[in-house]
């Protein structure tokens, strides 16, 4: 809502010297949000006066038309005599009211008026447009003003052109905002001073011969005022204040029957309509669009109605989207202005219906969502509209058209249905004091109410109805938000609740910030890629059309129409974003990601809505809960380029799928988990360096997730480095295999024995086979085992490898002896030959 | 070696005079004294002190005399020879030093040669920040709350007061998960706030409930300098008896003060959410020019634009049509909320000039971050 300062004077008697910045930052504590105040004509200077065209003289000598003329500004110019000002427009004759500026005047951008030398004359100034004015974009012409201005008048005043325009946005509560008359009320109670309610009109009792109404569906219209305006001249035009004040508020000036409905609507927030009574045809019908019925609205727009549209009706069908727009088979026709063509229709509307209707907020909010059809009708009954208002509007639209198009006002007055009045609230006195934590004390609180218009009753608890505009005061904490704005948040005190004590963070949370912590220990990134994902980049991944990772949630209105999915793994993002590192120069990537990923079962419920008039019984909370996808949380890693740069110490260590491995046992190691790790093949890994990593959960094995170099044809397709290698797991079933507290170990403190094995094996036996084998054989003796040498060789044979482990031996209570841990070592061995066809090096 | 003669007299036997003992003792000093290192010491102390030194043949001169000539004869040497041992140490030691110094100062490095071997790691910031801000809450006695991200329209719209006609529910932007032609009537939505949270952990707990609820969320804007689609927010629940407007206030002061410092004040400005009843929007005092470049062109503020408050989020009393929707009596209970994006929070308060930079996962960006904020 556009509020121009000069025209919310017209209600408020402001002191003169109160600015728009200081009605701002009122209406701003008050809860009204204003975005900026727009200042007009700040950057103009005068003399910009009226003038009267006395002779144009035809300068044919130059490529364009060229006039020459002498224009009688009266006395503004100091002498009297007619100015001569040279001129390129040619709307204008002999005897035309124009606006003349003068030399010493600065027009809107800096454009300084001096008397110069122009096609062969001195010009003494301009007469100007209206975008030279900055009064209007629609005509490039010279703007000719209506005859009854005197000749000299000050065109700054006249026109309007010094203001202040407060930019509010209006929250979806307060509708009555949507008019001068709203905001006025606001800003009189945010001085102090009184409002003359531009609402309080007489208006004659309803009855006489009116335009007949017929309200069919009461609950979605309960009030309609129709009036009657005869005897309309169609080529009167809107007084240049009208116009000034519709601009101001954005809107644009069309015709009179038109500007004078915007012009009440600005007003008092009443949206109105204006019929050609000649176009109407028997009575005016509110009712819900028949099957297949059209209307063609005022944008020119045919469109086909929903049954459940409210329509005004006549005899031959809708004329209007109750609510929304009217039809363009009942426009008001005026006689063109400009251009004057001869071509243009004699004739324009002479008698004109008034509509002036209150309907219902969710059925026009309906209307206007399935027609995608916003208009400034639409938006005011959307957050709702004065149903008491309508008969005043009507009464104000009936005096404009008397007033400015010399119309005579319709004896009857049709005002059918009868609007809910007002809810009373009732309410403790106290309770705004209980709802702030400040003690008003009920005075405050009646009187706080009474400004905003509400009837007050009873003393500790208080019968309060709410004024006719404001329908959100329906409730005791809406009558407690008034109390407490007007008195002001700024009064509130800073005070601190003492919740009950608490039990910190869950483990799961505690262990997602140790894995945090502990990948960017390990020289990983953190990323938080979008997870919105589309059919290319699970196609570059090498998914099989079977494979789980591609049932995904789709997106109804995605941002991108190739990325409409749900990722269902975390991979696409987190390369991509290695992609994008490497195209900027940092080839040398460890990225992690931890997050969420959905994976539908398609075995959802659908989801329900559960009235919220009272708590969902269990069975509905459980049916809301079922209804989401499953959403587990998984972590990722991606690495590529060197782990280790090349440096004075060295050489450059590459990053490989070992590195991709260790990133998945870093994060077990924070659950506290064993993972168990495993040749696998699984896409987009490289089918031979890709390990499925298992955890022990509930007696079972489950699968996690995987680790390892990625498939050289995933790694081409996105284009990133060779050899990058990745990792996912699911956060979820790690944490909840989670090791609880770790028991403190016995630490003997006898000495170590170590003895050295190396175990020549088949190349397809893994090595955690081999280990698995040597702690199961060696018994409670053994501490550790570590491989610590892996060779192949041609004395090894084809096929062959060797493992070389380092065991270490001890005992909690005595020195072992060599022939112990021989012992212990020997019974290793041959567990790890009988489980692995093991054969023990240089034996 | 002589054999033993009881009538010999130790002034008779060369080696066992007491010149010749003090000349084997002064000319082992002197020779310890002239090794120049630990080679030339061994050399020196093999000559004096071995087998075959003059004093270790003096001392075998010993047993040849008369047992009344042994006594004395026994102390002279053993006397030289304890001095001449205690010299050897003593220049040892020495040499000893030397050579440790020297070593030491064959072994320098250049400390300032670099060691970028393997780059440090980072988490996100926007993991950190929201961590930080939760870590505010929790020791005040609140739990983090969580919950999914593809959310039904009952949790994250009708349960908080805004029914499928409300004017405000079409401000959320809303992503729709499609339906089964492709509509947007799944009944599911990406949520657009974490506030479908606050209704999980209403339904879940008995009051009184204090969560804050982080997490991610969603909108469908594009991305641009200031825009995200997909952005984080922190939203604070507190359901008790008793509580009030103040109450919120109080723990609006108490973050933005653990945030950016004690000297930190917030602003409530009414507003209008349909959660709460009375709503306002939450702005902070510019922590870096404290409000002190408002009208003063020559000190612009680039953090608040001059405007001398920032503007964090929406807040309010929690509407009791919520309460009513998740069984609470809202006659016995009242709460307060708050929400804000921690993107926003970001960029300002580490001077982030472009959202972009937050999203896109450039290592360069994250690095500098660490691993807290």
């Amino acid at each position: 809502m556009r509020v121009p300062l000069s025209w919310l004077r017209e209600y408020v008697d402001l002191p003169s010297e109160v600015g728009g910045r200081e009605v701002a930052t009122r209406l701003i504590s008050a809860g009204l949000e204003v975005e900026l105040v727009e200042r007009l004509g700040a950057d103009l200077t005068g003399p910009l006066v009226v003038g009267r065209v006395l002779a144009i003289e035809e300068l044919t000598e130059f490529k364009k038309p060229i006039r020459y003329c002498q224009v009688d500004v009266g006395q503004a110019n100091g002498t009297g005599q007619p100015q001569n000002i040279i001129c390129g427009a040619t709307n204008f004759a002999v005897g035309d009211k124009v606006v003349v500026v003068l030399p010493g005047a600065v027009l809107p951008g800096g454009f300084k008026i001096s008397a110069r030398k122009t096609y062969g004359h001195t010009s003494e100034g301009m007469i100007c447009s209206a975008r030279e004015l900055g009064v209007g974009e629609d005509h490039d012409g010279i703007m000719v003003l209506p005859p009854e201005h005197e000749v000299g008048t000050d065109a700054i005043t006249l026109l309007e052109l010094l203001d202040e325009v407060l930019d509010i946005a209006v929250t979806t509560d307060r509708g009555y905002c949507l008019s001068m008359r709203g905001v006025a009320r606001e800003t009189a109670t945010a001085f102090g001073l009184p409002l003359r309610d531009p609402a309080l009109l007489d208006v004659p009792a309803a009855g006489g011969p009116g335009h007949p109404v017929r309200i069919e569906d009461e609950a979605a219209c309960d009030r309609f005022v129709a009036r009657v305006v005869t005897g309309v001249r169609p080529d009167a035009r809107s007084p240049i204040w009208m116009r000034r004040r519709l601009q101001k508020s954005g809107m644009r000036p069309v015709s009179l029957a038109v500007d004078i409905t915007n012009y009440v609507m600005l007003e008092l927030g009443q949206p109105l309509h204006a019929y050609d009574a000649a176009r109407l045809n028997g009575t005016i019908v509110v009712r819900r669009a028949a099957a297949g019925e059209r209307l063609t609205t005022l944008d020119g727009v045919e469109r086909k109605l929903h049954p459940e549209d409210l329509v005004i009706a006549d005899d031959r069908g809708p004329v209007g989207l109750a609510g929304v727009m009217g039809g363009a088979n009942t426009e008001i026709a005026d006689v063109p202005q400009e251009p004057r063509s001869p071509l243009a229709p004699e004739v324009g509307t002479t008698a004109v219906v008034i509509e002036a209707a209150h309907f219902d907020a969710v059925t026009v909010a309906r209307a206007s969502r399935r027609h995608r059809l916003s208009s400034e009708a639409s938006r005011r009954f959307e957050r709702g509209v004065d149903p008491a208002a309508a008969g005043a509007a009507a009464q104000r639209a009936v005096d404009l058209l008397v007033l400015l198009a010399g119309g005579t006002a319709g004896e009857g007055v049709t005002d059918v249905g009868t609007p809910a009045p007002p809810a009373t609230v009732e309410m403790r006195a106290d309770h705004p004091d209980r709802v702030a934590g400040v003690t008003y004390g009920r005075e405050v609180v009646v009187r706080r109410l009474q400004e905003v218009g509400c009837a007050v009753d009873g003393s500790d608890i208080l019968d309060v109805t709410a004024p006719s505009w404001r329908p959100d005061l329906t409730e005791p904490n809406d009558l407690a938000e008034e109390v407490l704005r007007l008195e002001g948040y700024a009064s509130l005190p800073s005070t601190l609740p003492r919740p009950p004590a608490g039990r910190g963070l869950t483990e799961g949370q505690r262990l997602r910030r140790r894995v945090g912590r502990a990948l960017a220990g390990a020289g990983y990134v953190e990323t938080l890629n979008y997870p919105f994902v589309g059919e290319k980049a699970l196609d570059a991944l090498g998914l099989p059309a079977d494979d789980p990772r591609r049932r995904a949630v789709r997106l109804a209105n995605p941002l991108s129409e190739e990325e409409p999915w749900l990722r269902t793994t975390l991979l696409p993002g987190l390369l991509e974003t290695a992609r994008r590192n490497h195209g900027r120069g940092s080839g040398d990537l460890a990225l992690f990601e931890s997050g969420l990923v959905f994976r539908p079962t398609g075995l959802e419920p659908a989801a329900t809505r559960p009235p919220v008039t009272r708590r969902p019984t269990d069975e509905e909370a459980a049916a809301l809960r079922a209804a989401v996808p499953p959403q587990p949380r998984h972590v990722a890693v991606v690495l590529s380029g060197a782990r280790e740069a090349a440096g004075w110490w060295g050489g450059e260590r590459p990053a490989g799928w070992a590195d991709a491995v260790e990133a998945a046992r870093v994060v077990a190691r924070e659950a506290r988990v064993e993972l168990i790790v495993e040749r696998d093949q699984h896409e987009p890994w490289h089918p031979g360096r890709c390990a499925a990593l298992r955890v022990r959960l509930d007696g079972e094995r489950r699968l996690v997730g995987h680790a390892g170099e990625l498939h050289p044809r995933v790694v081409k397709a996105l284009g990133l480095p060779e050899r990058s290698c990745a990792m996912e797991l699911d956060l979820d079933v790690l944490a909840e295999a989670a090791g609880g507290p770790v028991a403190g170990p016995d630490i003997s403190t006898f000495p170590v024995a170590t003895q050295d094995v190396a175990l020549v094996v088949d190349n397809a036996v893994p090595a955690a086979e081999v280990e698995g084998a040597l702690r199961a054989g060696a018994g409670e003796l053994l501490e550790s085992v570590r491989l610590f040498d892996v060779f192949t060789g041609e004395q090894l044979g084809a096929g062959r490898k060797s493992l070389a482990y380092a065991l270490r031996f001890r005992a909690p209570d005595r020195t072992l002896t060599a022939e112990e841990a021989t012992a212990a070592r020997e019974a290793a061995v041959a567990t790890a030959v009988s489980r692995t066809g093991a054969t023990l090096r240089g034996a | 070696m002589s054999a033993p003669n009881k009538s010999y007299d130790p002034v008779e036997v060369e080696a066992l005079k007491p010149e010749a003992i003090d000349g084997a003792r002064d000319a082992a000093f002197a020779a310890f004294e002239a090794a120049a290192d630990l080679e030339a010491l061994r050399e020196a102390k093999i000559a004096h002190t071995g087998d075959r030194s003059p004093l270790a043949l003096a001392n075998r001169e010993i047993g040849a005399l008369p047992p009344q000539a042994k006594a004395a004869a026994g102390k002279r040497v053993g006397q030289a020879r304890g001095a001449v041992n205690k010299a050897l140490a003593a220049r040892q030691s020495v040499l000893e030093a030397e050579r440790d110094e020297r070593v030491l100062v064959e072994e320098a490095v250049d400390v300032t040669l670099p060691y970028d071997r393997a780059p440090a790691g980072a988490r996100h910031p926007l993991t950190t920040l929201s961590e930080r801000i939760e870590d505010i809450f929790v020791a005040m006695g609140y739990e983090v709350a969580e919950g999914p991200e593809v959310e039904t329209e009952w949790f994250n719209f009708d349960a908080l007061n805004l029914d499928p006609d409300h004017p405000a529910r079409s401000t959320h932007d809303t992503f729709f998960v499609a339906d089964e032609r492709g509509g947007p009537d799944s009944g599911l939505v990406l949520r657009t706030h974490t506030s479908p949270v606050q209704i999980r952990s209403l339904l879940d707990r008995e009051p009184p409930v204090y969560v804050i609820c982080p997490g991610r969320t969603y909108r469908s804007d594009e991305l641009d300098a200031t825009h995200t689609p997909v952005f984080g927010q922190v939203e604070l629940l507190a359901v008790d008896e008793g509580l009030t407007m103040a109450d919120l206030k109080g723990t609006l002061d108490h973050m933005v003060r653990s945030l950016f410092g004690p000297e930190m004040r917030t602003r409530l400005r009414p507003n209008y959410f349909p959660f709460t009843e009375p709503s306002a929007e939450m702005d902070m005092v510019c922590f870096r020019c404290h409000g002190e470049s408002v009208g003063d062109p020559d000190r612009p503020c680039r953090t608040c634009g001059s405007e001398g408050w920032i503007e964090l989020g929406g807040c309010g009393v929690v509407n009791p049509r919520v309460l009513v929707a998740c069984g609470i009596d809202p006659e016995r209970y009242s709460g307060f909320a708050f929400g804000f994006g921690i993107e926003r929070m970001l960029m300002f308060r580490h001077g982030v000039a472009d959202m972009r930079d937050i999203i896109e996962g450039d290592v360069r960006f994250t690095r500098p971050f660490g691993s807290e904020i």
